[in-house]
């Protein structure tokens, strides 16, 4: 089959990035106008979702290979840069992940260009936005279609990048660009470890590619002979070093997916344009992390299954740590933001539950459903999540403010949000027929495989989901009206190109949900992610656990209806309450348990004033008075020499005499 | 033959002149960097291209040899490029701008010959041509406490040299006193490993005093912070590459054994320099104490590639110098540019110029993120190739040095971004700024340059990787472990 047309889908963005980018940069008289720039972004973004979907589509309905997985391809591979005998290649690689993964950014992104030509209409600076978006697709695009695991690191730092550019937008403001540096620091220190594995595991294994096995070594034997002693030592050990390696990168990944206690940076990166929260810190990179994983399981499942549970682990207390900060956020972007992190971590722990040597076999069906599960619900996360991001988006429009207090009673005003908030709400809560729930599921099935206690913590922290975005819902569309702030201006139903991606993607939301919810109870096959996406490559049908999808339905209802007792009334005497009781709990919940201060402390204290002022203070007073003592010694010397020097022939004469004198009775007594 | 007239060509006066002249020098260097290839291609395998060499002093055998080799190519072309830009950034000097150009080209004169010539007199000849002029451009056409910086920028290289021509003599004389030419040398030597042990501490220092190797860097950070900037450009680009190019084709090339023997110390120092040089720059003030520090640790990565000795890691160590100088000459001309206008390089007192300069602020965060290794730029495929190259040593004291200085990737960032968040974003600090203007066309020029330069290394790597490794294989044969 070809698929030689796949490389457009890199370049094309590329191309727009420059186009528009170019004659920005080099001088503003000729740069486009804004509906130019936003065309030419929009346009090939179009493009490149067309030809998505099209891949997708030769691709799925291609013929199934022998053993039943689908055909992986390589349509472009070239070395980009040689490293003795590795290499660093540059291509384009499709298998069902890749595949996937290519739907989802395109959509996201081409909502996110539609829907930025309302929200930030008039902005300054529209222009470069449009070219950071087109780098933003393109980087993420790259990461995806990686060949080897270099160039995903590669575009793992360019997407680093265009976050730190887009989160610093506004630049003139502080918070933003204190965001953006934050962001990039932290991501980048994360990076490091990622690095260092990728050159562990490059150097013992004698390659970069991802599937690593047999051919891998041979590919090394023919390369010298010292790689083929180092992989083989490594495997006969069957020693710590491929579970280092990958754990390392696992720290990269947590990095980017914000996995605690990285978390830090994705909060305040809310700073940066609402759409650019959506596509970036909601639906694409932040899941970067978890498709790191997914990629290089093969290798994690024979080399590393134990040290998989660092990745359980550490998901399951990011789940909740997210989950419970979440509760106590009054900005609704940073509630969002939490609710990411958490539902991150659901995909995370989803992963991480995939033992296979619970069962004996290799991969049984078992531990195939957290893989599968995992990917379903980085899908239907991305589209619901971004949907709950662009309503957001909407109502920040309307209200000019990022405040839950600014906020209530907006149903009447913003029918189309309120609805498209609904679905998404209910889709993230795990309600049947909506697709969070079809997903949210698979997980928690997975975590009782795994372990009961894993799966009633994950069920714990489903329930609290549904709490707090409910109340975040409530906060907004109901509840008392803020009648000063409406006095000087009612807030109204956004334009057309911001409620369009929000209702596109809100019917996502339901057709995958309706499908895959009855699908599930009647086992039909085609319905099933696991056709499409599975961990061994076969096709896996998915069929819920009717235990476990009554208990967590009943436990969602339940959280809503919570919700609803709590929030939705004008007044909220039991909130108020409950504050009155807990008011520490809730103070140490709303500064997020206060890890910012801690990293504040390290960085600042430790860091600069006992790390870097002290290096500084060695350098001016002990090198460099050093060196300048040298200077000075030979001044001084040269002073004390001068004097000698007096010009005065009687001190040379005595001088004269008493050295021979003492020459000669030297010469005398040898 | 066409490598004279480059030595030759001492004539410019005016700016037309200078423009002319370096233009000719880029095209040149471009038509020796295309005919190299071609030679490589062509199946040409001699160590050396272009050879040549006449008698100059029999007594002594020193020759005026000369000759390029793939290493020798590229810094060539990098120090046509930044003498090219170089003019165009300090277009508007005023006092004495004939004079000025002098000795500027007379340095670029020394910097040429250096890379060219393959005699060790020769050699070290150039090495003080490019010193001296530098007292006279910082200690006239300087600014801030510039007789200081010119006296002991000059004083601390010059006694570098005293310790390279004690080295290269003691090199000559217990090589039996037969020739000077480094590639006779190296094919015949027989120096005594423990002659050798005693002659590399002296070379190896000498040029690490201008690579900028701990703790012989304390010229680096006031010499650059009063240079002009067109000086800055060349010392920071080209000169510091001479110190690294020296230590390896003289100091490792010639006395492997000690090479060897002796790497495991000046990897500590290499090491100390890479993460030193950036936790310093995290807390300078002004700008170009922050680069000079910034590029103390970046060059103390190329020696520190250059001792591990590996394939890979020389060339990423090659690699990094061609992009650090690409880089470091961005930056200086982006911050001459930006105090020329505002008068301060003091990261307090700027604030907000994104607003008033676009253009130069682009370029500035550009030139930060290739510094900080962005994908697509050169420094990302440099230091991955020497990261690369370094993890082939398996011992665990290489191991350790590696992951120490790939934490310097992160310091790298903590610094850069502190700085453009400093002084590009946020409010206008100062009201007088408002009415200050962007980058004029010969500004704009000067920095497209640079970084079309540095993005097309960055972009399409592959040309400049084969080059530079197959320079690198003689020189790494003659090292005993490999």
């Amino acid at each position: 089959m070809d698929f030689t047309y796949s490389i457009w889908i890199l370049l094309l963005p590329l191309i727009s990035f420059l186009v528009i980018g170019l004659p920005e940069f080099v001088n503003k008289k000729y740069s486009w106008s804004h509906k130019t720039a936003g065309l030419i972004g929009t346009c090939s973004l179009g493009l490149v979702t067309v030809l998505s979907y099209y891949t997708a589509f030769q691709y799925f309905t291609a013929d199934r290979l022998a053993d039943g997985t689908f055909a992986t391809f390589v349509p472009y591979n070239v070395t980009w840069l040689p490293l003795g005998h590795l290499h660093f290649d540059l291509g384009v690689l499709l298998d069902p992940i890749s595949v996937m993964m290519l739907i989802v950014i395109s959509t996201v992104s081409l909502m996110v260009h539609i829907y930025s030509f309302g929200y930030m209409h008039g902005e300054k600076g529209f222009q470069r936005y449009y070219a950071f978006l087109s780098l933003f697709t393109m980087s993420m695009l790259g990461l995806v279609l990686a060949t080897n695991i270099f160039q995903m690191y590669m575009f793992w730092e360019l997407v680093g990048v265009s976050s730190y550019l887009l989160i610093g937008f506004y630049y003139t403001l502080h918070a933003a660009v204190h965001a953006s540096k934050k962001a990039f620091i932290v991501t980048r220190f994360a990076d490091m470890f990622f690095l260092i594995g990728i050159l562990i595991f490059g150097y013992y294994t004698g390659s970069y590619n991802f599937s690593f096995t047999g051919t891998e070594i041979a590919y090394g034997a023919g390369a010298s002979a010292f790689t083929v002693a180092d992989s083989a030592r490594a495997l006969a050990a069957g020693g710590m070093i491929l579970p280092t390696a990958l754990v390392l990168m696992f720290i990269g990944g947590a990095g980017k997916s914000a996995m605690f206690p990285l978390h830090i940076w994705l909060p305040d990166a809310m700073e940066g344009p609402t759409p650019v929260s959506a596509l970036i810190h909601a639906a694409t990179m932040v899941v970067a992390g978890v498709f790191q994983i997914a990629r290089l399981f093969p290798v994690w499942i024979e080399y590393a299954p134990q040290a998989l549970e660092v990745v359980v682990i550490v998901g399951a207390f990011t789940a909740f740590y997210a989950a419970a900060v979440a509760c106590a956020q009054s900005d609704i972007k940073r509630v969002l933001a939490f609710s990411t992190i958490s539902q991150i971590a659901f995909m995370m722990v989803a992963l991480g539950v995939c033992l296979p040597g619970h069962h004996g076999a290799a991969l049984d069906n078992h531990a195939q459903l957290g893989y599968m599960a995992s990917m379903f619900h980085l899908f239907t996360h991305a589209m619901f999540k971004a949907c709950l991001f662009l309503g957001a988006g909407c109502i920040i429009h309307a209200v000019h403010s990022n405040e839950m207090s600014a906020m209530g009673g907006l149903r009447k005003y913003m029918p189309i949000t309120h609805i498209t908030f609904l679905i998404s709400c209910l889709a993230i809560a795990g309600i049947p027929f909506f697709s969070g729930f079809s997903s949210k599921d698979e997980i928690i099935t997975a975590c009782f495989e795994y372990s009961p206690l894993c799966g009633w913590w994950m069920t714990g922290v489903a329930a609290m989901t549904a709490f707090y975005m409910f109340r975040l819902y409530y906060g907004i569309f109901w509840g008392t009206e803020n009648k000063e702030l409406h006095a000087h201006h009612t807030p109204h139903e956004a334009p057309v190109t911001m409620t369009f991606p929000l209702v596109f993607l809100s019917i996502v939301t339901v057709g995958v949900g309706v499908v895959t919810t009855l699908g599930g109870f009647c086992d039909w096959s085609w319905a099933s992610f696991g056709s499409i996406v599975s961990a061994a490559g076969t096709a896996y049908t998915v069929h819920f656990d009717p235990q476990v999808a009554a208990t967590s339905t009943v436990i969602a209802i339940l959280s809503i209806a919570l919700a609803t007792y709590i929030y939705k009334g004008e007044k909220q005497p039991i909130a108020d309450k409950l504050y009155a009781t807990f008011p520490r709990l809730h103070r140490w919940a709303y500064k997020r348990f206060y890890m910012d201060e801690v990293y504040q402390f390290v960085t600042h204290k430790i860091l600069f004033r006992y790390v870097s002022r002290p290096v500084q203070w060695i350098d001016e007073k002990i090198i460099n008075g050093l060196i300048d003592f040298t200077a000075w010694g030979a001044n001084e010397a040269g002073e004390t020499i001068r004097p000698w020097q007096s010009g005065d022939v009687r001190q040379y004469a005595v001088w004269f005499i008493t050295g021979t004198v003492a020459l000669t009775l030297l010469l005398l007594c040898l | 033959m066409l490598l004279g007239l480059w030595i030759a060509r001492n004539v410019n006066q005016v700016r037309g002149v200078m423009v002319a002249g370096s233009s000719c020098l880029l095209a040149m260097s471009i038509w020796l960097t295309l005919h190299f290839i071609s030679e490589r291609a062509g199946g040409n395998t001699e160590e050396m291209i272009l050879h040549a060499s006449t008698a100059w002093f029999p007594a002594l055998h020193i020759n005026y040899e000369v000759g390029v080799d793939g290493i020798s190519v590229v810094m060539l072309l990098l120090s046509s490029i930044i003498v090219f830009t170089g003019t165009f950034a300090s277009w508007k000097l005023k006092p004495l701008t004939k004079e000025f150009f002098m000795w500027f080209t007379l340095l670029s004169t020394g910097v040429y010959g250096f890379f060219i010539s393959i005699d060790l007199f020769t050699m070290f000849m150039f090495y003080e041509v490019a010193l001296i002029p530098m007292y006279l451009l910082i200690g006239f056409w300087g600014s801030g406490r510039k007789e200081y910086a010119a006296m002991k920028l000059t004083l601390m290289l010059m006694g570098g040299s005293a310790l390279i021509i004690l080295g290269l003599v003691g090199i000559y004389f217990f090589n039996g006193a037969s020739t000077m030419s480094i590639l006779e040398i190296a094919h015949n030597n027989h120096i005594p490993a423990a002659v050798q042990n005693v002659l590399f501490p002296f070379v190896f220092i000498g040029f690490g005093v201008l690579g900028a190797l701990f703790p012989f860097h304390t010229w680096s950070p006031i010499g650059h912070g009063c240079a002009p900037t067109s000086v800055s450009m060349l010392h920071a680009g080209v000169l510091m590459k001479l110190g690294g190019y020296g230590c390896f084709r003289i100091a490792m090339f010639l006395l492997p054994q000690a090479a060897n023997d002796l790497a495991w110390i000046f990897l500590i120092l290499t090491t100390i320099s890479v993460v030193y040089g950036a936790f310093s720059a995290c807390v300078q003030t002004d700008l170009k104490f922050i680069n000079a520090y910034s590029s103390v640790s970046h060059c103390g990565l190329v020696l520190f590639a250059l001792l591990m000795m590996t394939k890979v890691s020389c060339t990423g160590a090659i690699l990094q110098m061609l992009s650090h100088g690409l880089m470091t000459a961005l930056f200086f001309a982006l911050i001459g540019m930006i105090y020329g206008r505002t008068h301060t390089r003091d990261i307090r007192e700027l604030g907000g110029l994104m607003k008033i300069m676009p253009f130069l602020s682009v370029g500035y965060v550009i030139a930060g993120l290739a510094n900080l290794g962005l994908p697509g730029f050169s420094g990302f495929i440099a230091e991955m190739t020497i990261f690369n190259g370094s993890f082939e040593n398996a011992d665990t004291f290489h191991r350790c040095c590696t992951v120490i200085a790939i934490t310097s990737i992160v310091v790298t960032a903590v610094y850069i971004l502190r700085t453009v968040g400093f002084i590009l974003f946020e409010k206008v600090k100062n009201p007088h700024f408002e009415e200050l203007t962007d980058a004029t066309w010969d500004e704009r020029f000067a920095v497209c340059c640079l970084i079309f330069c540095v993005a097309g290394l960055g972009s399409f790597p592959i040309w400049a990787s084969h080059v530079i490794s197959d320079a690198v294989v003689p020189i790494l044969s003659v090292i005993p472990t490999l």
